[in-house]
Order: C-alpha cells, then sequence, then structure tokens
C-alpha cells in the first residue's frame, strides 16, 4: 500500500513539482550570463543563463521585455529578477523574466565593444560608406525627443546660423524602454520623404544607461541604410556610442551638430558684403582701365603715324616752296642788275654816238642846254665833245 | 550619392563666385563686365535680403509610419 501510496501519475508528480517549484521560487533574483538568446518574431525572447556548472532556461514575454533598455547579448552577465514555472507537457521548469539589468557597467561595456566589433567586421563602420554633409541644406531632419533640451539647442543654433533651413522633427523617445525602435523608426521615416538634405539623430548627455538606446545594433542599422547622410550627436564629447561610428559624421554634442549641419549667416552676410564692396571697386578699376586703353592706344604710335606723315609732308612743302624762293629771288635780282646795266650802257651808248658823229652838247651849269633860248650868254659855257670838254 | 535640386540661395551664392573670379580674370570686355557686375550686386541684394528675412520654419512630423510601416 505504501508502494501504491507513493505511485503517482506522470501529471500528479508533475503538477506537484510544479506547484513546489513555483511556490518556493516565486519572486528571486538570478545572475548569470546568457548565451543562446533568440529574439521571436512574436516579440518574446528566449535564452539559457549559465555559469560555469548550470545552466537554465529564461523566457522574457514581449510587454515586458519593452522595459529592458538594452538588447541582450549573448556572454553579457544579468540580473534576471521573475520566478520559476514549470512546462507540464515538456517536463520542463524555466525562468519567467519580469525585469533583466546588466550585472554591472562593465557588463553594457562589453555588450558595446562586442557590437561594434561585429558590426565594423561587417563593415558598417567603412568610410566608403560615408556621404558628403551638404554645405546648405534647405531641409534638416532631427531625431531625437521634441520636448528635449538638445532640441531646443538645436532649434536655436539654427535660427542663429541658418534661419533658411526648415527642421523636420520627428520625435522619438530617446531612451529607457523602445527607445532604440523609436529611433529607427523615425530615421526611416525620414527617409521616406524626399525633401531632407541630412538628418540629425542624438540627446543630449546622460548616463551610459541613458545613452543606450545609441549602442543598439537597430539604430546602428537605420543609420547605415539612411539614403540621407547622417550626423549623430549623442550625449557630451567624450559619450561614443556605436551610432558615432556608422554615421556620416560624428558631433560631440547636439548643438555642435546643427553647426556642422549649417553655414553661419554671418559668414555669408561677410561673404555677400565683400562681394559689394568688391564689385563696386572692381567696376571701377574696369572702366578706369579702359579709359587709360583708349587714351594709350590714341597716344600710340600706329594712332600718331598718319598725323606724323602730314607733318613731314608739311615740312617738306615748307622746304620746297623755301628753296623755290631762294631760287627765283636770287634769280630775280641778277636779271635785274644786268638790266641796269646795260640799260645805263645802252643810254650812254646813244649819246657817244651822237657826240661821235660830230655833235656836241652844251652845258651852263652843269644842265644841258638844248634850245637857243636857254641859252645866257654871260654864263660860262661847257662844251662836251666826243673826245673831251672845254669850258669857254 | 543622389542628385538633389540645390536651393536658389546656394546657387545665387555659387553664381556670385562665378561672376567675382571672371571680374578677376579681367578678360572680358567692358561691356559684358558692366552686365556682370549689375547681375553680382542684384544676387548679392536678394541673398542678403532673403537671409536677413529668414526665419526658422519647425515641422513635425507625426508617427504616422506606426501605421504606415505596418501596412
Amino acid at each position: 500500500m505504501s508502494q501504491q501510496e507513493n505511485l503517482f501519475s506522470v501529471s500528479e508528480l508533475t503538477g506537484q513539482i510544479k506547484s513546489t517549484l513555483e511556490e518556493q521560487f516565486d519572486d528571486i533574483s538570478v545572475i548569470g550570463e546568457i548565451s543562446n538568446f533568440k529574439s521571436h518574431i512574436s516579440g518574446h525572447w528566449y535564452f539559457t543563463l549559465k555559469d560555469a556548472n548550470a545552466q537554465i532556461s529564461c523566457t522574457m514575454w514581449k510587454g515586458l521585455n519593452n522595459y529592458v533598455f538594452f538588447t541582450p547579448q549573448d556572454g553579457i552577465k544579468v540580473i534576471v529578477q521573475g520566478r520559476i514555472t514549470v512546462y507540464p507537457p515538456r517536463g520542463n521548469y524555466q525562468i519567467e523574466v519580469r525585469s533583466m539589468k546588466p550585472a554591472g557597467i562593465g557588463e553594457l561595456q562589453a555588450a558595446f565593444e562586442k557590437l561594434k566589433q561585429k558590426l565594423s567586421a561587417e563593415g558598417l563602420f567603412d568610410d566608403k560608406h560615408k556621404g558628403p554633409i551638404p554645405k546648405f541644406p534647405m531641409k534638416i531632419g532631427v531625431v531625437t525627443a521634441i520636448d528635449g533640451a538638445a532640441f531646443q539647442d538645436m532649434k536655436n543654433i539654427a535660427s542663429r546660423r541658418y534661419p533658411l533651413a526648415e527642421i523636420i522633427i520627428a520625435s522619438c523617445k530617446v531612451q529607457g524602454e523602445g527607445a532604440a525602435q523609436e529611433i529607427s523608426n523615425s530615421i526611416k521615416l525620414l527617409n521616406e520623404r524626399n525633401d531632407i538634405d541630412v538628418i540629425i539623430v542624438g540627446r543630449g548627455g546622460g548616463s551610459l544607461e541613458d545613452l543606450w538606446a545609441f549602442n543598439e545594433e537597430i539604430v546602428a542599422r537605420a543609420i547605415f541604410n539612411s539614403r540621407i547622410p547622417v550626423i549623430s550627436a549623442v550625449g557630451h564629447e567624450i559619450d561614443f556610442t556605436i551610432a558615432d561610428f556608422v554615421a556620416d559624421l560624428r558631433a560631440p554634442t547636439p548643438s555642435a551638430a546643427m553647426e556642422l549641419a549649417t553655414p553661419n549667416k554671418d559668414d555669408l552676410f561677410a561673404f555677400i558684403d565683400e562681394f559689394s564692396y568688391y564689385f563696386t571697386q572692381k567696376i571701377s578699376e574696369i572702366i578706369s582701365d579702359s579709359k587709360d586703353e583708349v587714351s594709350r592706344t590714341i597716344n600710340s604710335y600706329g594712332f600718331r603715324y598718319p598725323f606724323d606723315l602730314i607733318k613731314n609732308e608739311f615740312q617738306f612743302l615748307d622746304n620746297l616752296i623755301y628753296r623755290f624762293q631762294n631760287f627765283f629771288d636770287n634769280r630775280f635780282s641778277l636779271y635785274k642788275n644786268k638790266l641796269a646795266i646795260t640799260e645805263s650802257r645802252l643810254s650812254s651808248f646813244d649819246i657817244n654816238s651822237t657826240l661821235k658823229r660830230g655833235f656836241v652838247i652844251i652845258k651852263q651849269n652843269d644842265k644841258i642846254i638844248p634850245r637857243l633860248k636857254n641859252f645866257d650868254k654871260a654864263k660860262l659855257t661847257e662844251i662836251k665833245f666826243y673826245d673831251g670838254e672845254i669850258k669857254l | 550619392m543622389r542628385k538633389k535640386k540645390e536651393s536658389s540661395f546656394e546657387s545665387s551664392l555659387q553664381r556670385l563666385q562665378q561672376i567675382s573670379d571672371l571680374l578677376e580674370k579681367g578678360e572680358i570686355g567692358l561691356e559684358d563686365s558692366i552686365k556682370l557686375y549689375e547681375e553680382g550686386i542684384n544676387l548679392a541684394k536678394n541673398c542678403y535680403t532673403t537671409l536677413k528675412e529668414a526665419e526658422l520654419k519647425v515641422t513635425e512630423i507625426k508617427k504616422q509610419f506606426e501605421n504606415g510601416l505596418k501596412q
């Protein structure tokens, strides 16, 4: 009978084990290393928790695992909190996890390094995938929390530097459960539009846990798959996240990201002013250069040549006239002299020939007396013969 | 890299730079230089006004993707 009393059906035994275990281990915390982690399409998580000598199956239902700020990875040591459940059809027991946290900050660091190595090996960080950031964006997509200080800072910077731009904010949670999913959804949402020039993904400073969403694979892949260039802007200068490695450009802070995404209005004003000044300067230079060129051309040898030619001709002509003048003057006076001599000779020749023939000239007081009535007997009379004179 | 139409502001600035380069080279006749000058001054004026009067616009896009992405 005692044997009979110890006889259980499988179901009875399993039932007793189930109630024993489930009552005994209703609220437990267990530390262990994750292995065989699987995130089922249904949203439930299945994994094994182990240490050097033992292992135990774990489940974490969708809805609860939403509250875990990081995605578990194999090899990461975690502390889970939950209860033991027994699953009679399979005769196994497992921990039904209610919450999970990394066993220490070092575990997150390890998770970070593991993901970094994995994505790096896949080439997600390669420079060849990194695109240029446009200089004059018309629309800047921003993925952050719309009510966060980081967004305020970014708006201020954009307004001060380049108010021509429009900010398209796809607001999302940036920390805690579901943040990584929302961030990657927002990046995808912006990529569905075709008017966004650049995307800034980020948030202000915080603890490693606060920033963790930006270390999640899903965010890294969303950034990598973004057709629009992405600037990462997570936390402070010293914070490096996986998002930073995969982004086209890493900015140390959200404000710095907006500065990298926008040209500076003051620079542009200076540029325009410089042009206005330069142009006015330059055009007066060009005009005065042209004037100089005109006057240089007019004074050039080529232009002077015809005038010189005319001057030369004048000179030649003057010279010629002068020579003619001289020539004629000389000739004229020569003939004049000859004429005078001839004339006097001619005249003297007439008288002499008459005298020669026997006529005489009667003179009184050196005057020729041609008529008797002019003759004065009382006066001295000169008689000029051909061969001489006498006075009577 | 996708090709995208650049903003008129950006192309104005680029044209301004181009005009400056052309004038700098000094290979252009007087008449064309004056035309370029007028064009440049107008561009500079427009750019200045545009930039001075601009106000940042912020538009939020909501999470229509909750439905949109799952369809």
